[in-house]
């Protein structure tokens, strides 16, 4: 300690020893906080680390392999990773499908249509829709949903399309209720209110002379939406539908109850199948081998880089359209 | 004397009323989904509810019971849970919000919360299993804690992120210029203004982990006695529903419907009082 700091100490002490008791505490506080930040990272990366090692057993033994093979075998210890990939993508292509426009209407009639003392209750009733825990969807799907399918809509597909070429094959067999269409159509529902809440900030967002402008020069409230809007939110609404993809790729429990957990590759979508998630929620516990386990473990890892790159590409279309905005 | 509107006109008009009575269906099909669902959940767990659910444990197949031992299991998973994950969530959140505002860690740290908010909740069992039930031999309700507060960190971290940045920065220069030390301005200051904010984003936490059954399949697993015992395979609510649900006999159907309609509505119920909350704090 210097003469000067000494002599200054000593007319204030206490001033200075709270001063420094600052100072420390500030570093250890500023310590602290970027500690729990660097956590947030940890989990992810620890979480990358930690199931690609599990999956690695798998992975090395049977290679490149692994992705294409649609062999699932637990007593020959043959396994592939094709037939839950393709029920994921299957199962989440139909969650699109169904989703996107009718979440786009959603987001038209709570911005454009409804009178305003509408848009609170309806847009509160929707967003209810996200709090409904995944496993109440699956029971719903696997009591309810999945006998209305097959009872009044499977047969119905079936003798309309099912005759139709390439078409009709996606619609060939028994009205089981249980299969990739009713899981894909539930998990639409479940990101229903994700997109469309994504979708109203945005339409929100869209500056009010362009709305006027629209308006003075005549364009009906469609032509509004569908050619100033839409096409000046264009990166942002994109956004939101890889939202709703990211949720659906990776959603587990509702689908888990509808699909049957079936590893034939079937190109038809009323007949059982199975999805990444749906396969490692069903089988992990009963996995009773090492590379039975490893190869589920290694599913888990396809199935974190496929959600990971689909909800990056979510985060950068919206980010573009805030930072135009200049609220990054 | 006014044109009649010519053919263009007309069919411009007809193509926008179509559009929108399109998206008014829409909707219309989002609320019949929602009231659907509710409507099923509560005719079904309406007639299985009873004092029984709550005062036994869960029955072996052919024998009646109730679900205590899942109550009590989720309670003290989820309480732990909330009680791991909202400190570590509130610091980084502080962390963003206070220390790294533009910098490119917190930039990072922001993009990689968001893909967290939204990854599969499963991804996080597989992980916590990896690293606590693999190595420790068994499955217990305390890799289950980590995975639950795993999933409620990025809640946390957000919320708090965005209310602390919400706080005028006037209350910032004046604890400041009275000579506070950061940590004490942030402590006394930051975190009373930003308190309705932050409790918003546990209870919306709390709603979150609640319902979540893929982390807790492989590492609480589930226990069909009664226990207090964390370090132990742990019953919880979700995880009973799933496994109920899918078997065959009726009197385990019927419980599992009683534990999703307390489930729904308990999570319902706490993120519209979630909201409320917001709304009401932030006028």
């Amino acid at each position: 300690m210097s003469g000067a700091e000494a002599k200054a100490g000593a007319a204030w002490p206490g001033k200075m020893a709270r001063r420094r008791s600052g100072a420390l505490g500030d570093r250890i506080f500023r310590a602290l906080v970027a500690l729990a930040a660097g956590l947030v990272l940890l989990a992810l990366g620890g979480a990358a680390a930690a199931i690609l090692w599990g999956g690695l057993p798998a992975f090395l033994h049977f290679g490149l392999y692994f992705l294409i093979s649609t062999a699932w075998d637990p007593v020959r210890r043959d396994f592939g990773a094709m037939v839950p990939i393709y029920g994921t993508l299957v199962t989440s292509l139909i969650a699109m499908l169904s989703a996107v426009p009718i979440s786009f209407g959603i987001a038209v009639f709570l911005t454009e249509v409804a009178p305003g003392w509408l848009r609170g209750p309806v847009g509160a009733a929707i967003e209810l829709l996200a709090g409904i825990p995944s496993i109440i969807y699956g029971m719903w799907g696997l009591f309810v949903f999945a006998p209305f399918m097959a009872d009044h809509v499977e047969p119905w597909l079936t003798t309309l399309l099912g005759p139709l070429p390439l078409l009709g094959a996606l619609f060939d067999g028994p009205p089981l209720g249980i299969g990739m269409l009713t899981g894909g159509l539930i998990l639409g529902i479940m990101v229903v209110p994700f997109i469309s809440s994504v979708m109203r900030d945005v339409f929100l967002l869209v500056p009010l002379p362009l709305r006027e402008a629209a308006f003075g020069l005549g364009a009906t409230r469609w032509e509004l939406v569908w050619r100033v809007m839409v096409p000046y939110a264009r990166t942002a609404l994109m956004g939101g539908v890889f939202l709703g993809l990211g949720r659906a790729l990776g959603e587990t429990m509702a689908v888990t109850f509808v699909l049957g957990n079936a590893h034939d590759f079937n190109l038809s979508l009323l007949l059982p199948s199975t999805s990444i998630a749906a396969a490692i929620a069903n089988e992990f516990t009963e996995a009773d081998s090492e590379i039975y386990r490893s190869s589920l473990i290694a599913l888990g890892f396809l199935l974190f880089l496929i959600t990971f790159v689909v909800l990056a590409v979510a985060k950068l279309l919206m980010a573009r359209l805030a930072r135009a905005e200049g609220r990054v | 004397m006014r044109r009649r509107p010519s053919s263009l006109v007309l069919r411009r008009q007809a193509i926008n009323g179509l559009a929108l009575g399109l998206a008014s269906f829409a909707t219309l099909l989002g609320l019949i989904a929602l009231t659907w669902i509710l409507a099923t959940i509560i005719v079904n767990g309406a007639t299985a509810l009873g004092p029984q659910l709550f005062t036994r444990d869960t029955p072996p197949p052919g024998s009646m019971g109730g679900l205590r031992n899942a109550l009590v299991g989720s309670a003290i998973m989820t309480g732990l849970g909330v009680l791991l994950g909202t400190p570590i969530g509130v610091l980084a959140g502080t962390h963003l919000a206070e220390f790294g505002r533009a910098s490119r860690f917190a930039e990072t740290i922001r993009f990689i919360n968001d893909i967290l908010l939204s990854a599969p909740s499963i991804v996080t069992g597989l992980f916590v299993y990896q690293i606590v039930v693999q190595p420790s031999g068994h499955f217990s309700g305390l890799a289950g804690v980590l995975a639950l507060a795993l999933v409620l960190l990025p809640v946390v971290v957000r919320s708090t992120d965005e209310t602390l940045r919400l706080v005028p920065i006037s209350l910032r220069e004046a604890a400041l210029a009275l000579g506070a030390p950061h940590w004490r301005m942030v402590l006394r200051v930051l975190y009373p203004a930003a308190r309705t904010g932050m409790l918003t984003g546990v209870l919306l936490g709390i709603a979150r982990i609640s319902g979540e059954t893929a982390p807790l399949l492989f590492t609480a697993l589930n226990n069909q006695y009664f226990s207090f015992d964390p370090a132990q395979p742990m019953a919880n609510m979700p995880v009973v529903i799933f496994q109920f649900a899918l078997s065959p006999y009726a009197a385990w159907h019927a419980l599992a419907w009683a534990g999703a309609l307390l489930m729904t509505l308990f999570v319902l119920l706490l993120s519209v009082a979630a909201r409320r909350l917001l709304r009401t704090g932030s006028a």
